[in-house]
């Protein structure tokens, strides 16, 4: 990132899959506008749109009523983006490994999954209003020393 | 999300363009992988050349897409990977279940 200055985006949304197009826009331009590489914002929009996939399917469970919050923050080398859901909680120790032969053909279960694979830390805590609080950090290489990234 | 559908020496071919991503892109192939699965074997190619996202609901919508074609005694099979699509099914390794061609051409002549 070329900024110096710490910026904090928050936005929240109602529960429908079409709302993830919104989020994923608004966190892509403030990280091309900070210089990240096109490699490090697809990745982590992939992850970003997980991280809402799940707080709005499996979280707020399609509630329209029930809401998503996103709090994202950029600093000069890292972002992170913090998800609420207001859901019943979640435990992360409960996801069946993706990889494993049994579930190798399943049609869901990937989620997280991508979002430990395309971030540097992926942390799940509990929500202040009961929720799930989901938190996501990578680092970020500046354009100018970047190669490939995942 | 687009998906078009045409037929090449027996086999359907239905080329993907957009976002694969769930509560659009996922339920569009799955209808397209449906529609064109009938209820016989099935030879189908999927070309992914135009893709441009693929989150884990598109990828799963993929791995039901080769259930169901490989369970009526059909086959299923990938072509034209762009890199992120294909780094995607290499860290799932689901890369191992498709088979995978570079080129259209291949691609038919393989079924």
């Amino acid at each position: 990132m070329n900024s110096t200055a710490a910026r904090e985006l928050h936005l929240t949304i109602g529960s429908r899959f079409e709302n993830i197009e919104l989020v994923q826009a608004v966190v892509d331009d403030a990280l091309r506008d900070g210089g990240a590489t096109e490699d490090a914002r697809h990745w982590i929009g992939l992850a970003l749109r997980e991280a809402v996939a799940n707080a709005i399917k499996h979280g707020n469970r399609q509630d329209p009523d029930k809401q998503v919050e996103i709090q994202a923050s950029f600093a000069p080398e890292e972002i992170e983006l913090r998800i609420d859901d207001e859901g019943a909680g979640f435990d992360p120790l409960g996801v069946d490994d993706p990889l494993a032969p049994e579930n190798r053909f399943r049609a869901s279960g990937r989620g997280i999954f991508y979002m430990r694979k395309f971030m540097d830390e992926v942390e799940f805590e509990a929500g202040p209003s009961g929720g799930t609080r989901l938190r996501l950090r990578k680092r970020l290489i500046p354009i100018s020393n970047a190669t490939n990234e995942r | 999300m687009k998906i078009t559908k045409r037929e090449r020496d027996g086999v359907t071919i239905l080329e993907v363009a957009g976002k694969v991503t769930i509560g659009k892109g996922d339920i569009v192939l799955r209808e397209a992988v449906q529609q064109a699965a009938g209820d016989g074997p099935a030879k189908m190619l999927i070309s992914l050349g135009e893709v441009t996202t693929i989150d884990s609901s598109g990828v799963g919508e993929l791995v039901s897409a080769f259930t169901t074609v490989t369970n009526r005694g059909g086959k299923l099979k990938l072509v034209n990977l762009p890199p992120k699509v294909n780094d995607i099914l290499q860290i799932t390794q689901l890369i191992t279940v498709f088979e995978v061609f570079e080129s259209e051409d291949e691609a038919v002549k393989s079924f």
